[in-house]
């Protein structure tokens, strides 16, 4: 009897380690996260527009129907982006995602404090690899450190009534995230 | 023969101690540092790079991207302030104020994070569209029976989640429920 409440306790200790140990590996292995699901419709180092949520369909689950939103799958790997993201009337906010979807940093437009929220995305060692003596570099210039290579910026405006929407989406059409080392799209 | 069975007794409970435990988990959406207000639960340091491994679990296996704490936080209510959990059949009552934040969303969702469908395309409210009190306190319905006022119209669903979203608000990591977050309360008026 005793052996078999010894086997139990080991059992369960044993299942404590297999608790963890599948809490840690599942967003490495699963399928269907927000990543997974919008690398299928979605370009790399591009805006796209995300189609409105309804009842029938939405991107991904939980998203909140009264923002405009749009996502820039980024791929760092070639080098640094440039996001600039004009501001809508209401509320604009741009937030950062790692490959794993967890949300690094988030800025929103009075944070800054423009008409034009922009910055610079690149990893760690893009940004130590930045010449130190450029002048236009603390001035201007708002560097984002990704963690990952890849991942997602989720570029959102708030359409504070329905009918405000098409003015919301108009301003997120606006939104730009190019390589920085492309020439600009002449206007 | 009698160790080969011990072991694989030994393995059987810890499969099922351990994948249970990890179904659990996400099911319920289990985190730490939970901020729970009346019947309204927000988890603010899921939406920062601290995020525990609970959390990301949880987001990966749901498929959302979470709120990042820089742009709001998001509190959510599936029970209403008795513990009764959010039946769209009957007619609850969300009454109060909300903490102090640029704008907020109020959203209504089935358990899949789906939007339900309804006649007059609702699925929530923003904070401009609300009808408020004269103390600036406000009332909102959520009934599958059109009713005046601010209605929020449930499509009668079995069961439904609220989410309350703040942005741009003060709200965060650091804090404590107390009188200067107060969240609306939630009551059942009538079922039928």
């Amino acid at each position: 009897m005793i052996r078999w409440l010894l086997l139990a306790l080991g059992g369960a200790l044993l299942g404590g380690i297999v608790h963890l140990a599948t809490i840690i590996i599942l967003p490495r292995t699963a399928t269907q996260d927000a990543y997974a699901r919008l690398s299928r419709s979605v370009p790399v180092n591009t805006v796209a527009p995300l189609p409105e949520p309804t009842a029938e369909s939405a991107p991904m689950p939980f998203m909140d129907p009264a923002f405009a939103s749009a996502v820039c799958r980024y791929d760092l790997s070639q080098g640094p982006l440039k996001l600039s993201v004009p501001v809508s009337l209401a509320y604009t906010s741009v937030s950062f995602y790692t490959r794993y979807d967890v949300a690094y940093y988030a800025i929103n437009d009075r944070a800054a404090g423009r008409r034009v929220i922009e910055l610079d995305l690149m990893t760690v060692e893009q940004h130590s690899q930045m010449p130190e003596d450029e002048e236009i570099t603390a001035a201007d210039r708002l560097i984002v450190e990704s963690p990952t290579l890849t991942g997602l910026i989720a570029i959102r405006a708030l359409a504070p009534e329905p009918g405000l929407m098409p003015m919301a989406q108009s301003a997120i059409a606006n939104a730009r995230c190019v390589r920085a080392d492309e020439p600009k799209p002449s206007r | 023969m009698r160790l080969l069975l011990g072991s694989l007794f030994a393995l059987v409970v810890a499969a099922v101690v351990g994948l249970g435990a990890t179904y659990l988990a996400l099911t319920r959406g289990a985190a730490f540092g939970p901020l729970t207000i009346g019947s309204w639960t927000a988890w603010p340091k899921t939406g920062t790079a601290d995020a525990d491994p609970y959390a990301r679990a949880s987001i990966a296996r749901i498929g959302r991207l979470p709120t990042a704490l820089g742009d709001g936080v998001a509190f959510s209510a599936s029970a209403d302030d008795n513990g009764r959990p959010l039946d769209g059949r009957c007619d609850v009552v969300l009454a109060g104020v909300t903490p102090a934040a640029r704008f907020w969303t109020l959203t209504l969702y089935n358990g899949d994070g789906e939007l339900v469908a309804n006649s007059i395309k609702r699925s929530g409210f923003t904070s401009q569209e609300i009808v408020r009190h004269a103390d600036g306190s406000f009332e909102i319905v959520a009934t599958p029976r059109a009713n005046p006022g601010n209605w929020l119209p449930t499509g009668g669903v079995v069961r439904y989640v609220l989410l309350l979203r703040l942005y741009d608000t003060a709200v965060g990591v650091s804090t404590k429920a107390g009188r200067e977050v107060p969240m609306p309360t939630v009551n059942v008026r009538s079922c039928p």
